[in-house]
């Protein structure tokens, strides 16, 4: 087997192997994993533009929650059924990050952390403002009747658990392509070194903006699938927590890799709820983790494996 | 209020929330401009301070001046040992890597939170004042007996607020006096221009790190003593002005002081000026673009010579 | 038996791991407990804000709780059957709050939830609760569950909602403090509520509302703010929430100085913060509603005597053994109520397992009145089982030495409004 087809066969395999333990699985473990793909899906979309491009933002809740309003409100106000909806949220996703970025993307390093926290504080904030239509901080809910898509409820459970991995597969199958196309070792060369780059010829602006569309719209639609399987839509899944969340999973997991996003997202988790379950002091456990994760696992879980067993992992 | 008063108060409570922010951004701006890192847990010292002080004033009893300057020397000393002891044992292991520290500093912030609430509990509590009275301001106005002062419904400030400011201003030429004056400052100054030229030459700089680090908190928490009397020690507390206190330091221009001052009156005047005229929510959404828009047009911050 | 009313216990947890891990947990519950239902607990998950922005409410409760689970365990249980609470914190954030439903549901398999406060965790965690039909009996006083917005397996029968407090208020406010009025909130949901719910009332009663001052709920400092209040305002009506609750009340004394209308505010603003705090001296005359009176009233009844002392409260709302550590008083009776409504639904229903939630439901949603009593003790309750909202009396109090002396007791009439919802109509 050449080095590029197990690559592939390995990333196929966590694509079947979460189609499979659905079967097996209890149902709180099977619904935590329908809910921790989606989210891991949202984690795929920052690794585009953080792990691949070099490009951190503090910002992207702007985007997520992007997702989620624009499918909640046009359920909510104009009637829309899911298919619509979704669009509506994944479109409104793109059409904010291709703005943001407009904007943003004059700036580097520490300013586009900050210019992008400032733009997802003032969208939070809007959120908040339009009271009327969001219901604010308390939002909403999306009731069992508005989440039936052509006849599929998605409000069971297996029904849930497939759209979350459809989702999944769709982000996790775009970034494993992308990265391996060569726009994907375009942004992985800004991310070394831009002004090499650059001077090779190459637009960077416009490769650092169409990434950030992407993972803007990858973001988004976690948002707007998100709301939809869980029937909720408020303001905190807007506020700055949301923005470090996918940090936090991506540097986990493994910057800069495939399978990190999910993998850090699976851990933290777990890293939560089992320790929850243990002492109430649960967040002294999960902070020692982290501190000890960096210590022994610096590039992340997987960027680990990468470092140590399998040097062209993606 | 009239338009004249109500414009008073709002700049006045600008000065009150830039003075706060300067006192919070002055240690971050020290440790981001010398080490490089985004120090996640720094809102937390800045917590510990308030809570220590809290501790030191219920403890002393008698007057609240008494428990309150204590608190001033002590937070600033406990805090900095703890930072001290969190760069030893892990900032430099992970070497100062920029993305390992944010993973380690996030995992800081929760082993903190966690110990706060453990110990000191969910609840607010709030620490007095060593002195404290309100103090009515005047307004002028062309009557028919001419030019005359005249104290309008609601203008006034207290006597601690102003001493905020005040006690800002001698925090921050303290800092400065520290960086070009001392020997210690050289060391912090060297090793922010060229760490590897600053090693080369024989300084110290694992120590120096260490050394900046504690400082950064020990600012913090000393920050945090002079103003737990206007809010409140929580500990949850940490967090907003972690994010304003980066915000400030990014847009004074990494590791510039006087960057730092400017960034922090721009950004508290303008947050008190812009609620004037328009509200509340409307004029947070704007302030905050504001912040966000004057990156964009000048991308290294105000003083920033380069980016970074 | 306090092992039993301890929160969640490791060797819980490894047991219902390890049953996951046997593939027991597909096989159907309530066959287990059908043979063993006389021993078995009854598992009542208690959703926690033991960390984030409600902790200090959340302690409370968790305290409430386990005082309340106490006294129906020593009295005998529900139908012989002890309570085992299944404590599991929520971080005040509806994300978590709607996977901690579940893991009640689907880990625990705990017989009913309980416990919520803080609304957007009771929005967030309801469409999971009703979708995995586990009776979820929430703590809130929002307006949600009355709203219609949620479903037939959330229930409020325990605290009075937010629409029914404000309006109360109106006829007093108007008739005793002033009838134009300038009202602070916070620029969220609940801030909302009591702007519409407050605004409405009080025009009804020939009143005004001059300005409505909507703070963004990031805010720190507010001074800036009270320039908007307008000069002939007769009553400042303020409500806020979270931790900078202090500064707010501190700042609105220090911007009024000696000058200032008639103040009249929810507790909330001050709940969990002592009255003779540094810097509150000028809250003395002013008005709060209370939901149940914090401090210990001439005419105590021995009802509530009983709470305080089960509870570990002293005639100052503080602990017992702790008086800086005040409690929310106005707020807490609730769990403490809501677990004797759970424990009277239980034993009406003829409960025998997770199999009979639909008919727990049904048994609540027939019960009209709950006198008062050592189950009630904050006083007498009407219950509407198709909107699953219960209603009852609001208190006015002043503050006088520092102190907060009861002035005025509403009508239950004076707390309902007509129906918004009929979830009986909703299927189980």
């Amino acid at each position: 087997m050449t080095a590029s087809s197990r690559v592939i066969v390995l990333h196929l395999g966590l694509l079947a192997l979460l189609f499979g333990l659905q079967f097996i699985l209890p149902a709180y473990h099977h619904g935590n994993l329908a809910r921790i793909m989606v989210l891991a899906s949202y984690a795929v979309g920052y690794n585009i533009l953080f792990g691949y491009t070099g490009l951190l933002s503090l910002g992207h809740a702007l985007f997520f929650a992007a997702g989620m309003y624009g499918m909640g409100l046009t359920i909510q106000h104009m009637g829309f059924t899911p298919a619509p909806a979704l669009i509506v949220g994944i479109v409104a996703g793109a059409f904010v990050a291709g703005a943001l970025a407009l904007l943003a993307l004059r700036t580097v390093g520490v300013s586009f952390m900050i210019v992008t926290l400032m733009f997802a504080q003032a969208g939070y904030l809007t959120v908040l403002y339009f009271g009327e239509y969001t219901r604010g901080d308390e939002g909403f809910v999306i009731q069992q009747a508005q989440r039936v898509l052509w006849g599929v409820d998605l409000s069971n459970a297996t029904n849930r658990y497939f759209a979350a991995w459809g989702l999944f597969s769709v982000s996790f199958g775009l970034s494993l392509w992308l990265v391996r196309s060569s726009f994907g070792r375009t942004l992985i060369a800004i991310r070394e070194n831009e002004e090499r780059v650059r001077m090779l010829g190459y637009d960077t602006y416009k490769h650092k903006l169409t990434a950030m569309i992407i993972s803007g719209t990858i973001s988004a639609a976690a948002g707007a699938f998100y709301g939809l399987l869980f029937g909720y839509a408020g303001a905190s899944f807007a506020s700055v927590q949301y923005s470090i969340f996918p940090l936090l999973w991506v540097l986990l997991g493994g910057a800069g890799t495939v399978l990190g996003p999910f993998v850090g997202t699976l851990f933290m988790f777990y890293l939560i709820d089992l320790s929850s379950g243990i002492t109430s002091a649960y967040l002294l456990i999960a902070g020692l983790a982290l501190v000890l994760l960096t210590l022994f696992a610096p590039q992340g879980l997987i960027g680990e494996i990468r470092r140590r067993f399998w040097k062209n992992l993606p | 209020m009239e338009f004249g008063p109500h414009l008073l108060l709002a700049t006045l409570e600008g000065a009150v929330t830039a003075a706060v922010l300067a006192l919070t951004a002055v240690g971050l701006s020290l440790v981001f401009g010398v080490m490089r890192v985004v120090n996640i847990a720094h809102g937390e010292f800045y917590m510990l301070g308030a809570v220590i002080a809290w501790y030191v004033a219920h403890m002393m009893g008698g007057h609240p001046a008494l428990g309150f300057f204590l608190a001033l020397v002590l937070a600033p000393l406990l805090v900095g040992a703890i930072a001290v002891l969190a760069d030893v044992i892990i900032l430099k292991r992970v070497d100062y890597d920029p993305e390992r520290t944010i993973v380690a500093t996030i995992g800081l912030l929760y082993i903190i939170q966690q110990l706060t609430l453990m110990t000191y509990g969910p609840e607010a509590r709030p620490v007095e004042a060593p002195f404290n009275s309100r103090i009515a301001l005047p307004w002028f106005e062309w009557g028919e007996n001419g030019f005359q002062f005249y104290y309008p419904w609601g203008l006034s400030t207290t006597s601690y607020k102003l001493a905020v400011i005040g006690a800002a201003g001698v925090v921050l030429l303290g800092v400065w006096a520290m960086m070009t004056r001392t020997k210690v400052g050289l060391l912090m100054r060297a090793t922010q221009a060229d760490r590897d030229m600053a090693l080369a030459f024989g300084i110290p700089v694992e120590r120096v790190y260490a050394l900046v680090f504690g400082i950064g908190a020990a600012l913090a928490a000393l920050g945090a003593v002079l103003i737990v009397p206007i809010q409140q020690a929580h500990y949850l507390m940490g967090a907003d002005p972690l994010l304003l206190a980066f915000i400030v330091v990014i847009i004074g221009g990494l590791g510039s002081l006087p960057g730092t001052v400017l960034a922090a009156l721009f950004i508290g005047l303008s947050d008190g000026i812009i609620s004037v005229f328009f509200s509340p929510t409307l004029a947070k959404i704007l302030a905050t673009l504001l912040v966000g828009l004057v990156l964009v047009w000048r991308p290294q911050g105000l003083f920033g010579t380069r980016t970074a | 038996m306090t092992k039993l009313i301890k929160g969640t216990t490791r060797r819980g947890a490894l047991k219902t791991l390890a049953g996951a891990a046997a593939g027991t947990a597909a096989l159907p519950l309530w066959a287990r407990y059908a043979q063993a239902q006389s021993s078995e607990p009854i598992k009542i998950g208690f959703q926690q804000h033991s960390t984030g922005i409600g902790a200090a409410y959340g302690r409370w409760y968790g305290r409430t709780t386990e005082a309340a689970v106490k006294v129906i365990n020593d009295g005998g249980g529900i139908n012989g059957r002890m309570i085992e609470v299944i404590a599991e914190d929520d971080g005040t954030d509806p994300k978590r709050g709607a996977e901690v439903v579940e893991k009640f549901a689907n880990q625990h398999n705990c017989d009913v939830a309980f416990g919520t406060l803080f609304s957007h965790v009771v929005i967030g965690s309801s469409p999971r609760a009703g979708e995995l039909k586990l009776p979820y009996f929430v703590v809130s006083e929002g307006h949600h569950v009355a709203s219609g917005m949620l479903n037939r397996y959330t229930l409020q029968p325990g605290i009075t909602d937010v629409k029914s407090q404000v309006q109360a208020m109106a006829p007093y406010v108007s008739e005793n403090l002033g009838k134009k009025v300038t009202m602070i909130f916070p620029d969220f949901a609940f801030g909302h509520d009591h702007r519409d719910f407050f605004s409405a009332a009080i025009e009804a009663q020939g009143g005004e509302v001059l300005e409505k001052i909507a703070i963004p709920p990031t805010e720190t400092s507010f001074t800036k703010y009270f320039p908007r209040i307008p000069r002939d305002t007769e009553v400042l009506y303020h409500v806020m929430v979270g931790p900078a609750v202090l500064t707010f009340v501190k700042e609105l004394g220090e911007f009024f100085g000696p000058s200032s209308p008639a103040i009249f505010g929810f507790i909330d603003s001050l709940e969990a913060v002592d009255i003779a705090s540094p810097g509150l001296e000028f809250l003395e005359g002013t008005y709060f509603w209370e939901g149940n009176p914090r401090y210990a009233q001439a005419d105590q009844t021995e009802y509530d005597k009983a709470f305080r002392a089960a509870v570990g409260v002293d005639d100052n709302g503080a602990s017992i053994s702790d008086p800086t550590d005040v409690s929310t008083y106005a707020h807490m009776f609730g769990c403490w109520e809501t677990l004797h409504v759970i424990k009277h639904g239980l034993e009406h229903s003829g409960y025998q397992g997770p199999g009979d939630r639909a008919k727990l439901i049904e048994a609540v949603e027939a019960l009209t009145d709950f006198p008062e009593g050592h189950a009630h003790p904050q006083g007498a309750k009407i219950f509407n089982g198709k909107t699953h909202q219960v209603f009852g009396h609001q208190y006015i109090s002043r503050v006088e030495n520092g102190k907060l002396v009861r002035v005025h007791t509403t009508s239950i009439e004076d707390t309902l409004y007509p129906d918004e919802v009929d979830y009986t109509t909703q299927p189980l």
